[in-house]
């Protein structure tokens, strides 16, 4: 459905099979598949664990936590079933990856679930993909009953005597069901609220058993580390920061689409030289670099900085999901802190308080603030109310919805000046906003 | 009945694969929804008593998924994603455009039954962007020309 693209830069590993056919599972077994399981069912639970800590990899849902030390969490021992839990609720605004993976290699997700499995000793997973995907629920349904006929799947998978299930499961529109402790209570049939944590997860999970929650990008990375080593993988990006990455790149460039880089490709290079530069010959103003949750960047830091989590965690910043979005010089911050507002007010679940009323009265302010409305006090209560959600709620989104807004004041103070007193957006000088979209559940 | 018989032994099937019945009450809901166009009553009360929960628990989960509606939609539901990488390549003039065309606003459904119109946060289409979804149906790199030809297009199809 969806567009490849390509550019000399990208290493693909994770996307290798794009464009292939990889869906159907011949082609999939020619293509090397279902090899990294097999060659799982010969290896110590611990040797698994240990290769994919190796690897650096490091999970691809944002939060950039090694995946080889979330496995090792997991107790060995366990009076409860242990569960895999795969997010495939793609909805972080910026993000549209995981969507090709499940649509081209819904294969190398089974089985990175399947190895998963072996190394925790989880003998069921669940593949949690988002309700606005059905065609890709479609697919992966296809993919799992063929799993299952080839007797890859089931009780005796590849003749090991050892059991393992996969089962598909989808949500109904919630993206606060991205949140790990959200979307085991959304598999659970509930609302998608968040749990107090500790316990964590790989403790106390999915009906109160030990489960691990990995990104579908993780875990379809998983059997090409087992098969070329994690080393190997390792030695493609910077130290701590393994592998390659799928970015996916919008807004303002002029090949917008998703493409494989090494962790730790320049963002310069990305923008300019994979991204083809800015349209209309305008200018960069800012990047998103990983999601609307992550801090903007200006254009000076942007062009300054690699796409690895150290170097955006050494600035007390977030690379994030791999959703970048380039955004130029003829564009309203207010309106864009207005936009990525109204998506956090319209998606917390008012479970906590802080992420209820604070996304809410920022919502408001800035909506008063882009109109014209805006008065000076307006601009640091807008970074105080902000500031306020950070680290008070169970659930990051509170955050998600602070780290923006707060960086766009502080970036671009200036842009918060020009609205004031009545003046029309020095962007749009013409267009009064007389109809705000909203947005009503 | 509130849904086919062959959806109800697919969701019997299904419920078999977790350790308590109300889990894939979500899937239930959305997969309802798509036969019948929308959570009845009917199918409230019917996946309550599957799941052995109350209807009001059953109706406490429906309030919080966006995608889950207790009134008809319109035959095809034009859902327009305006999150930042749409807005930044023009989603709110594609918006203006199908409400003008349309004649109708977010959340509601022409006269005739044939379109329903929403607002919607990021679809996933962020590298082919502006992008809206007709029920499950992406539609991407979008103009008003391009939404013209998808509409016209549903049109053809509600004909055959």
């Amino acid at each position: 459905m969806a567009d490849l693209v390509s550019h000399p830069d990208e290493v693909r590993i994770v996307s290798k099979r794009f464009g292939k056919g990889a869906a159907e599972i011949e082609q999939y077994l020619k293509l090397d598949g279902y090899k990294a399981v097999q060659k799982a069912l010969r290896m110590q639970p611990d040797e698994i664990i240990n290769e994919v800590k190796t690897s650096n990899l490091r999970g691809r849902g944002g939060a950039g936590f090694p995946t080889g030390m979330k496995w090792a969490f997991v107790p060995k021992e366990s009076a409860k079933p242990k569960y895999i839990l795969v997010n495939g609720d793609e909805s972080e605004p910026g993000t549209c990856k995981d969507r090709l993976i499940l649509e081209h290699d819904p294969h190398a997700v089974i089985e990175g679930v399947m190895i998963a499995g072996l190394a925790v000793g989880a003998k069921v997973g669940y593949i949690y993909i988002r309700g606005e995907y059905r065609y890709l629920v479609d697919i992966m349904r296809k993919a799992l009953d063929d799993a299952y006929a080839k007797g890859f799947l089931g009780k005796n998978i590849f003749g090991s005597g050892r059991q393992f299930d996969a089962y598909w499961h989808t949500g109904a529109g919630a993206y606060e069901v991205g949140e790990e402790s959200a979307l085991m209570e959304s598999l659970e049939g509930k609302r998608g609220i968040p749990r107090i944590r500790p316990p964590f997860p790989a403790v106390v999970g999915l009906w109160g058993g030990p489960t691990v929650i990995n990104n579908v990008e993780s875990l379809a990375s998983v059997p090409h580390i087992l098969l070329m080593g994690g080393q190997k993988f390792a030695d493609l990006g910077p130290p701590r920061n393994g592998g390659t990455r799928l970015f996916c790149l919008s807004g303002h460039v002029n090949k917008p689409g998703v493409y494989e880089l090494p962790m730790g490709y320049p963002m310069k290079k990305l923008i300019y030289d994979v991204g083809g530069g800015i349209p209309n010959g305008r200018k960069l103003k800012a990047v998103v670099p990983g999601g609307s949750s992550t801090f903007l960047l200006n254009a000076e830091e942007a062009e300054n900085i690699n796409l690895d989590f150290d170097s955006f965690s050494k600035r007390g910043e977030f690379l994030g999901s791999g959703g970048v979005v380039v955004v130029d010089d003829q564009t309203c911050m207010v309106k864009f802190a207005l936009r990525i507002m109204k998506f956090y007010q319209h998606e917390s679940c008012g479970w906590c308080i802080p992420c209820r009323e604070g996304t809410d009265w920022l919502k408001k302010t800035l909506t008063r603030f882009h109109n014209g409305g805006g008065l000076k006090k307006d601009i640091d209560n807008i970074k105080y109310l902000a500031q306020n959600m950070l680290g008070r709620t169970f659930c990051p989104l509170g955050d998600a919805a602070a780290i923006p807004t707060m960086s766009i004041v502080d970036k671009w103070r200036d842009e918060f000046e020009a609205h004031l007193e009545g003046k029309p957006c020095p962007f749009e000088p013409e267009a009064v906003i007389t109809e705000l979209p909203v947005l009503s559940h | 009945m509130a849904i086919s018989e062959k959806l109800d032994a697919f969701f019997s099937e299904k419920m078999k694969e977790y350790p308590t019945s109300r889990s894939f009450l979500v899937p239930m809901l959305l997969y309802s929804q798509d036969e019948i166009g929308y959570v009845s009553d009917e199918v409230i009360a019917h996946l309550a008593k599957k799941t052995g929960l109350t209807e009001l628990e059953v109706r406490n989960v429906i309030s919080y998924y966006s995608m889950l509606r207790t009134k008809p939609a319109g035959r095809y539901n034009v859902q327009v994603c305006t999150n930042i990488s749409c807005q930044l390549r023009g989603a709110d003039e594609l918006f203006a455009h199908c409400k003008k065309k349309l004649g109708i606003g977010h959340k509601q459904t022409t006269p005739d039954g044939m379109f329903s119109l929403e607002e919607v946060e990021c679809i996933g289409a962020c590298s082919w962007a502006p992008a809206v979804q007709v029920n499950y149906d992406f539609h991407e790199n979008l103009t008003p020309q391009k939404m013209d030809a998808v509409l016209e297009n549903c049109r053809k199809k509600a004909k055959q």
